[in-house]
């Protein structure tokens, strides 16, 4: 396979326009995602190649941008509908909580509901607390939606054109500090499944769980663990939901220590569920107690200094694995 | 003098209006037998609405619905067995006992779903318009929503975006007065056709309860969006006879109120014009009556004689299927 250096944008913009130019039936629509190309210019491009038809700017209205896709790949399409940052999912929530994720369900299995649903999270641009959250969680909460996290652009274009070819809603939720981070795509047509976690980094002394930029978060800090002579396994979740309990119940079988970070808030946090359902599958692989780095539970604050306290960092990590190594 | 409908049709819608009147009186007995779960909302007293308006859709037109659905499900070509099974939570229903009373669908009768949250399907049916315009079909959408969802977001996001996008969606307003306990006086600032205008959207207003006076704004209504004009917005007015939900103790209304709305039943004035117009005579309405009363019975026998789902069927259909 050949492959060349993209950005995670154009890896997102690239799995658009190919699944558009794939399947007619798969189009665009969020704010901005048109003329102006994306927010954050993952769409830049697709306006020009395919026209106002199939990249449709909408009105400020996301309630109705989600739940217009529900009713479009109930009838016969496949939606791709944007929402410009997660914060502003909660004017969503009614149609992603009780009409996407349900309708398959509530009809008794014979409705589809083919919807991609793209947002960006994440903190570190001192945007502030309505521009800054992650809200995974919520959406994992809820039957019926599948919820992915790539952390790379091989995994952005990948798992965003698994997610346009699945029959289900998906929850792709991209970060706003990776757009311009660039990684290896392969020029030929290659999809990342749905539900499968990547090692990163094979390791025999610790699991170290991650999703999205903290991903990159971790390895600078796997870097200098090593040197300390910690030989550190580094799992990219990729998939929230479902989760990957297989890859992370093998790596802890190995290393007997996990540690799990996570960019959302410490409590109702994602790195709970990992957490519980490492007791539930992995509890007598263990021989220490599992250690959750997420941020704190404040709103994320503007000032880059209190923003970078809140929100976990590669020294938390570090300090989090030498205190299990102690054990 | 208004249109009148001919004599087949309006046999025709009659005998519908009367089939959903006994259903939902069906649903009565059945609740009161402690048969039936949760709450169940009754369309009595509206039927001209789903008679008038949803009976003239073709079969691939989509309709998008509300909790007080039965009705609306009926009009598009339900049949009584699946919807009574569902109702009754049996595996024979529509949605597999999964759905009840306020998630009916059936995709391929064009209903995209009854929808438990009262401005819920605006948006769906922003989508189905959408969804059909980019197909380069014809089909429209009816959306039926009440004075309760009016004063949702969701009401105003949809109405602006079908008709900045000229959608195919018509937007009908079943006005029957009440939010839950709450009488639209209380709960609505303005009014509908104010609110029409500012969207742009071209505005019909109609006795709900008048079943030829519905069909023929209807029929414009449907025309004007199937022309790909864009959407519309029709009011029709009517009243909700058995309160919110049936058993609802209805201490926020006087029954003087309820009454006088029962001297407009739409089902009496059809038959009066049934009568006038020497199409049917009392006896003929005693055996559609009889007729329809029967396939009601049939309806709610085979319902209660049908299995319970399995309780495996609780983790079927969460997902579609897809390859890892």
């Amino acid at each position: 396979m050949s492959a060349r250096i993209l950005t995670y944008r154009q890896a997102v913009a690239e799995a658009m326009a190919e699944e558009m130019a794939r399947d007619e039936r798969v189009f665009l629509m969020g704010e901005d995602v048109g003329k102006h190309g994306g927010a954050f210019a993952a769409s830049k491009g697709l306006f020009e190649e395919f026209g106002p038809s199939r990249v449709k700017d909408t009105p400020i209205s996301e309630s109705v941008i989600v739940g217009a896709g529900v009713g479009a790949a109930l009838t016969g399409m496949r939606p791709i509908v944007e929402i410009m940052y997660i914060d502003f999912i909660a004017m969503a929530m009614d149609s992603i909580v009780n009409q996407a994720a349900k309708v398959k369900y509530m009809f008794g299995g014979h409705a589809r509901v083919p919807l991609t649903i793209r947002t960006a999270f994440g903190a570190g641009r001192g945007n502030a607390a309505q521009h800054s959250q992650s809200l995974e969680t919520w959406l994992t909460l809820i039957p019926g939606l599948l919820v992915v996290m790539p952390a790379t652009p091989y995994d952005a274009k990948g798992l965003l054109k698994s997610a346009i070819r699945n029959d289900n809603p998906v929850i792709v939720i991209e970060n706003k500090l990776l757009y311009g981070d660039s990684g290896e795509v392969p020029e030929e047509d290659y999809l990342v499944p749905i539900g499968k976690a990547a090692i990163r980094r094979e390791g025999k002394d610790v699991t170290l769980i991650a999703t999205s930029r903290m991903c990159s978060f971790t390895k600078s800090a796997v870097e200098k663990l090593a040197q300390e002579g910690i030989d550190v396994e580094l799992i990219d979740l990729r998939t929230l939901k479902p989760l990957d309990m297989e890859t992370i119940a093998a790596s802890i079988a190995k290393t007997h220590r996990v540690v799990i970070v996570n960019e959302g808030h410490t409590t109702g946090g994602f790195s709970n569920e990992i957490s519980s359902k490492i007791m539930d599958n992995c509890f007598y692989d263990l021989d220490a107690p599992v250690i959750r780095i997420a941020a704190e539970d404040v709103p994320i604050p503007y000032n880059s200094i209190l923003e970078n306290e809140v929100i976990p960092a590669e020294k938390d990590i570090v300090m989090g694995v030498r205190r299990l190594m102690e054990n | 003098m208004t249109k009148q409908l001919d004599a087949a049709t309006l046999m025709d819608r009659y005998r519908l209006m009367l089939k959903i009147r006994f259903h939902e009186e069906a649903i009565k007995v059945l609740f009161k037998q402690g048969k039936i779960g949760g709450t169940t909302h009754l369309y009595i007293g509206q039927e001209a609405i789903a008679a008038g308006v949803i009976a003239q859709l073709r079969k691939d037109d989509f309709i998008s619905s509300t909790h007080r659905g039965h009705g609306h499900m009926l009009a598009k070509g339900g049949e009584l067995k699946p919807m009574l099974a569902e109702i009754l939570g049996r595996a024979a229903g529509y949605c597999k006992g999964k759905g009840g009373s306020m998630h009916i669908a059936s995709i391929q009768l064009g209903n995209l779903g009854a929808n438990g949250i009262v401005s819920g399907g605006l948006p769906i049916a922003v989508g189905s318009g959408l969804s059909a315009q980019m197909r380069g079909t014809d089909q429209i959408t009816v959306v039926s929503f009440s004075d309760g969802a009016a004063n949702e977001g969701n009401t105003h996001e949809s109405m602006n975006l079908a008709s900045l996008w000229k959608l195919p969606v018509l937007f009908l307003f079943e006005n029957n007065h009440y939010a839950v306990s709450t009488e639209t006086s209380r709960s609505m600032a303005g009014s509908m056709d104010k609110r029409a205008a500012g969207y742009d959207l071209p505005f019909l207003h109609v006795d709900g309860n008048d079943l030829e006076a519905v069909h023929f704004v209807g029929k414009e209504a449907i025309a004007h969006v199937r022309s790909g004009k864009g959407p519309l917005l029709m009011q029709a007015d009517t009243y909700r006879i058995e309160g919110h939900y049936y058993g609802d103790a209805m201490v926020y209304r006087s029954t003087e109120e309820v009454d006088a709305w029962r001297l407009k039943d739409p089902i009496a004035r059809v038959e009066k014009i049934l009568i006038e117009r020497e199409i049917m005579s009392e006896r003929d309405f005693q055996k559609v009556r009889e007729e329809i009363q029967q396939e009601v019975d049939e309806a709610v026998a085979f319902a209660e004689a049908s299995p319970q789902p399995e309780t495996d069927s609780i983790f079927e259909d969460v997902y579609s299927e897809w390859q890892a």
